[in-house]
C-alpha cells in the first residue's frame, strides 16, 4: 500500500517553500530594524529609522527583479544557444509539450532546443502565458517517449507553480538583506564612533552597543543565511515539480527512469552560469565529488528517486543502484 | 455612534466575503465548461486525421480492408455521435479507438508499412492525438475535482445552493475500456 500521495507531497513542498519565504521576510524584517535603531538610536525616531532602512532596501532590491522578470527569459534562453523549433521540426518534442500542456490548463510553451550533448531540460518565463521550455539535443536522444513526458511534466510544473516568481521574490528579498548588510557594516566602519558617544550620558549606552553587536552579527551572518535559504527554496521547488509532473502523467515510472538515466550522465552542460543553474530538471554543473547537498539547488538525484518510489509503494534505492534502474548496463 | 458604524463595516465586510465566494465559483464552473469543450477539440482533431491515415495505408493493406473499412465506419459513427450527448459520443470514440488500436497491431505485420516514414510520422500523430484526448479528460475531471471542493467546504456550502450552483459529474471511464481489442485479420 503506497503511504503518499502526488497530493500530499505537493502540499508539504508547498508549505516547506512558503515557510521558508516567511523565515527569509522576518529575517529582512527584524534586520531591517535592529540596524534603524542601532542608527537612530537615541533620536526618538528609531522606529521611522527602521521602516526607512527596510523600504530603501527592498525597493532597491527590487530593481534588479523587475528587470530579471521582465526580460529574463530572454536572457537565459539567449545565453544558451537554444534555438526556437515549431510543430514540423520537431513533431515528438512538440507533442509530448502540448500534451503536458494540457494535462496542466496551461496555454502551450515556446519550445527551443539546444543543441548539446548533455541530457538536461529548462522551462523559464514570468507566467504561463509568457512561458519557454528548452530541451537538449542530447535529451532528446537518450529518453524514449515516456521518459520525455515525465521530464516536460517536470517543467511545465515549474511554469504552472509559478516557480520563476517564487524563486525571483525570494531572491529579492535576500538581495535586501545582503544591501542591508553592506550598508550597516560600512556604516559602522566609518561612522561607529559618533551617536554612541552622546548616548553615554543617557544611560542607554548599554543598548546601543546590543543593537550595534547583534546587527553585526547578523550583517556576517547574512549572506550565508541568504544562500542556504535560496539553496533550500530551490530543493523545495525542484521536488514539488517532481510531484506535480506525477499530477500530470499519473505515471511516476517515466520520470524515475529519466532521473536515472540523468544520474547516469556525468557530462556537464556548455555555457551555464550560476545564474540559470536553478533552472535546469538536474544540476547542469556537475561538480567532481558531489559537492554539498545544502548549498546545491538540486536535491540529490537518489533522493528525487526515491520520493517518486514511495508513491508506488517500490522500496527505495541507493546510489549505485541508479545506473541498473535506468537500464544502461 | 459607533454601534452602528460597527454593524455597517460588518455588513460591508460579510457582503464582500460573499461576493467572493460566489466569484470564485462562477469562473471554476466557467472552467469546467471551457475543459469540457476542449475533450471536443481534441476529437475534432482525430476525427481529421484519420482520412490520411487510411490513405497512407490502404495501398499497402490490400489484404486487409476489413479492418480499414471499420476504421472509417467507426469515424463516421463518431463524427455523428457528437449530436446525441456525452454518453453516446463517449461511446463512439472509445469504438473509434478500437479500431485504431487494430489497425496498428496489423501494420506491425507489414516491414515495409513499418518502416515507412509517412506512416510512422502519422502514428505519432494519432499517438499523440490518444495521449491528448487522454489529458483533456484528466484535466476536465481535475477542473470538476476542484470545483466540487469549492461547492461543499465550508462555508461555502451554505450559500452555493441557494446561488444555483449544483455538483458536476466525473468523466468515467467506460466498463470495457480496459479491454484489449481483437485484431480480426479474416
Amino acid at each position: 500500500m503506497t503511504t503518499k500521495t502526488f497530493y500530499s507531497e505537493e502540499s508539504a513542498n508547498r508549505r516547506n517553500s512558503i515557510f521558508l519565504l516567511i523565515i527569509v521576510i522576518a529575517f529582512l524584517a527584524v534586520f531591517g530594524f535592529v540596524i534603524g535603531f542601532s542608527i537612530g538610536y537615541g533620536s526618538g525616531q528609531e522606529v521611522a529609522f527602521g521602516v526607512g532602512a527596510l523600504i530603501i532596501a527592498v525597493v532597491i532590491g527590487s530593481i534588479s527583479g523587475v528587470f530579471s522578470y521582465y526580460g529574463g527569459d530572454k536572457l537565459v534562453l539567449a545565453s544558451s544557444h537554444a534555438r526556437e523549433v515549431t510543430a514540423e521540426q520537431a513533431p515528438q518534442l512538440y507533442n509530448v509539450v502540448s500534451e503536458m500542456a494540457i494535462a496542466a490548463g496551461v496555454p502551450m510553451p515556446k519550445v527551443y532546443i539546444i543543441d548539446d550533448p548533455s541530457p538536461n531540460a529548462f522551462a523559464t518565463g514570468r507566467d504561463p502565458q509568457h512561458s519557454s521550455i528548452a530541451v537538449t539535443s542530447g535529451l532528446l536522444q537518450k529518453m524514449n517517449r515516456e521518459e520525455l513526458q515525465g521530464v516536460l511534466g517536470h517543467e511545465l510544473s515549474h511554469v504552472r507553480n509559478y516557480d520563476i516568481r517564487f524563486t525571483l521574490l525570494v531572491g529579492v528579498m535576500v538581495g535586501s538583506i545582503a544591501l542591508l548588510a553592506g550598508f550597516f557594516l560600512r556604516y559602522t566602519f566609518w561612522f561607529g564612533g559618533g551617536r554612541r558617544g552622546n548616548d553615554r550620558d543617557n544611560g542607554g549606552g548599554g543598548l546601543a552597543i546590543v543593537l550595534l553587536v547583534v546587527g553585526l552579527v547578523m550583517a556576517a551572518v547574512s549572506y550565508f543565511f541568504g544562500a542556504l535559504v535560496q539553496m533550500a527554496v530551490s530543493r523545495q521547488r525542484e521536488y514539488l515539480a517532481d510531484a506535480s509532473s506525477v499530477e500530470l502523467t499519473r505515471n511516476p515510472h517515466g520520470l524515475e527512469s529519466a532521473l536515472a538515466k540523468l544520474a547516469a550522465d556525468t557530462e556537464s552542460l556548455h555555457s551555464v552560469n550560476g545564474a540559470t543553474q536553478h533552472l535546469y530538471i538536474v544540476n547542469p554543473l556537475k561538480k567532481l565529488g558531489g559537492g554539498s547537498a545544502l548549498f546545491s539547488t538540486h536535491p540529490p538525484i537518489v533522493d528525487r528517486i526515491n520520493r517518486l518510489r514511495q508513491l508506488t509503494g517500490e522500496a527505495p534505492i541507493d546510489q549505485t543502484e541508479t545506473r541498473q534502474l535506468s537500464g544502461l548496463q | 455612534m459607533l454601534v452602528p458604524i460597527i454593524i455597517l463595516v460588518v455588513l460591508v465586510l460579510v457582503v464582500l466575503f460573499v461576493v467572493g465566494i460566489y466569484n470564485g465559483l462562477v469562473t471554476k464552473r466557467n472552467r469546467v465548461d471551457e475543459a469540457n469543450s476542449q475533450i471536443q477539440v481534441q476529437f475534432q482533431r482525430r476525427h481529421d486525421l484519420i482520412p490520411n491515415l487510411v490513405n497512407a495505408v490502404k495501398g499497402y493493406m490490400d489484404f486487409e480492408k476489413g479492418v480499414l473499412e471499420a476504421v472509417t465506419t467507426a469515424r463516421a459513427n463518431a463524427v455523428a455521435a457528437g449530436a446525441q450527448g456525452p454518453e453516446a459520443q463517449g461511446q463512439a470514440e472509445n469504438a473509434l479507438t478500437g479500431t485504431l488500436r487494430s489497425l496498428f497491431a496489423v501494420v506491425e505485420n507489414y516491414p515495409d508499412l513499418k518502416a515507412n516514414q509517412n506512416v510512422l510520422s502519422l502514428q505519432e500523430q494519432v499517438t499523440t492525438t490518444e495521449n491528448q484526448i487522454s489529458f483533456s479528460r484528466q484535466h476536465y475531471n481535475a477542473t470538476v475535482l476542484e470545483f466540487n471542493n469549492s461547492l461543499q467546504v465550508f462555508p461555502n456550502v451554505l450559500i452555493a445552493g441557494p446561488m444555483g450552483f449544483t455538483k458536476r459529474e466525473f468523466f468515467a471511464a467506460e466498463a470495457d475500456a480496459s479491454a484489449v481489442p481483437v485484431v480480426n485479420l479474416g
